[in-house]
């Protein structure tokens, strides 16, 4: 579980993240959405101790991150997964590598013992025969399943994935979705997405976060969204009409 | 931005790199792999500028020497000092910052442009040892290039002034042994080191620090080309002043 507690960043007289309190549980896929400029990937950035806040508390397990030493959030760091919205996968590496490369830094495991556990989540990810593929030879949906076995790899305590499905068809952003999410509870873990893509807030949206100007404006559940009177809310996830007549159509049901 | 600021920078970063060290095992392999990048991948192009810049050292020292009194061992001599102490630490140094300085910055640079530097320090790897210390490491092979550099171009100078007929093979090989004095090595090798450091941390310090797209990639790739060359020349002014006054 990670808390947030009032967490404000900014860069020199830019403020980007005001005042911002909330929970990522476990076991769920909490998403933290909101529209370009809102501050999102900031946040995230925080979350993983790439950008220091300047006031407030983030803490994992109870423990705030500043009061961690080098030696713990090194530690730490080693219990993320993170998901790149570009991949981010080592261009020289080929898939089995870049999956194998966490365990070859962290862990005393045989070639071989790094070589099994690297084909199991190659299987759990539906990666097929990619093992001896470099990042350059595969789709944009395998490169992000490598991503994510990767991520996986060491059994991580926090998932996060920034756009996980952006730069995906519709069918494909779907499955990397589903399957997150699959993971998620599969692992019992923290996972936190960042997004903005409205088909993941409906699919996976098991606790969101929506950020507007850098403040949170509101937070729920995939089934609160379609009830929400927020106006910032409201401009956002129904901005198109066909999100409009989702509303419509779901309210009516109702 | 303020030179001043990259100044204090880049000596921020440089405890950095010899921080947390990488497991040994990676270490070793990302070792090996820039020797090959950085080392053994450059012989053949500094092989070819030696030999013939040795030649037209030769020739030129050749047509310079009007005066009928002057021996015409001078010619082995004077490429022998050129290429000893000038050419070969210095000129390949900066012609070695064009093509390893800008490899080092575009390679570091893409992975900061892709996040793969993100990636690395969400793991909890010291991104400043994964990355530079093993290129310090391989250029510290750098005299070995240099050694290649000096042979060659006496080397070129010797086919250029026997087989252009400037000088006789034994006048020009009795120009090279003249006058030696084995410290102009220790000198030009001195250099060599301290250019290998600079070679190694100066274009890592751009890649790392890159901010934007492949267009900035571009750009820092000539900011780092373009300063190695100046600390390069500085460090050479500075070297020979005292070691050689």
């Amino acid at each position: 579980m990670i808390e947030v507690q009032n967490l404000s960043k900014s860069f020199g007289d830019t403020t980007v993240l005001k005042d911002i309190s909330t929970q990522f549980d476990k076991g769920i896929t909490n998403l933290i959405i909101g529209s370009s400029g809102s501050g999102k990937t900031v946040f995230l950035k925080c979350l993983l101790g790439l950008f220091e806040h300047n006031s407030g508390t983030i803490a994992f397990e109870g423990k705030p991150l500043k009061s961690m030493g080098r030696k713990e959030r090194r530690n730490l760091r080693q219990e993320m997964g993170m998901v790149f919205q570009g991949s981010a996968l080592f261009d020289s590496l080929t898939v089995e590598e870049n999956i194998m490369f966490p365990m070859q830094m962290f862990t005393k495991k045989t070639t071989e013992e790094m070589r099994e556990r690297a084909n199991e989540v190659i299987k759990r990810v539906n990666l097929g025969n990619a093992h001896s593929k470099l990042p350059a030879e595969i789709s944009g949906g395998m490169q992000k399943r490598v991503a994510i076995a990767r991520a996986i790899v060491m059994n991580p305590k926090y998932l996060f994935c920034d756009e996980p499905n952006s730069g995906l068809d519709p069918k494909t952003a779907i499955i990397i979705d589903q399957l997150i999410s699959e993971i998620t509870q599969e692992y019992n873990i923290t996972t936190v997405i960042n997004t903005h893509d409205m088909n993941s807030v409906m699919e996976i949206g098991e606790r969101i976060l929506f950020l507007d100007k850098g403040t949170k404006a509101w937070e729920g559940s995939n089934k609160d969204i379609f009830k929400t009177e927020n106006e910032a809310v409201s401009n956002f996830v129904y901005s198109s009409n066909l999100m409009k007549k989702v509303r419509q159509l779901y309210l009516t049901k109702k | 931005m303020n030179p001043l600021f990259h100044i204090g920078n880049y000596f921020q970063m440089l405890p950095k790199v010899f921080g947390k060290f990488t497991k040994w095992d990676v270490l070793k392999r990302l070792i090996f792999h820039e020797i090959d990048s950085l080392i053994i991948s450059s012989l053949g192009i500094v092989s070819f500028i030696s030999f013939f810049v040795g030649g037209v050292v030769a020739i030129q020292t050749a047509l310079n020497l009007e005066n009928p009194l002057l021996p015409a061992n001078l010619i082995g001599f004077a490429t022998r000092q050129s290429v000893i102490l000038e050419f070969a630490p210095t000129f390949i140094s900066v012609i070695m910052a064009g093509k390893v300085g800008s490899y080092i910055t575009s390679s570091i640079g893409t992975m900061r442009v892709t996040e793969q530097i993100d990636a690395l320090e969400v793991m909890g790897i010291n991104t400043y040892n994964y990355l530079i210390f093993p290129k310090i490491v391989a250029l510290m092979f750098y005299p070995f290039v240099i050694t290649f550099s000096m042979f060659l171009g006496v080397l070129g100078g010797y086919v250029a002034c026997v087989y252009g007929g400037f000088s006789t093979s034994a006048e020009y090989i009795e120009g090279i042994q003249m006058d030696f004095n084995p410290f102009h090595v220790s000198y030009a090798f001195i250099k060599t080191f301290l250019f290998a450091f600079v070679l190694a941390t100066i274009p890592s310090y751009h890649g790392y620090y890159l901010k934007g797209g492949a267009l900035q990639v571009g750009k820092s790739s000539t900011a780092s080309f373009v300063w190695t060359s100046v600390v390069i020349i500085i460090v050479n002014y500075l070297v020979t002043q005292l070691l050689l006054t």
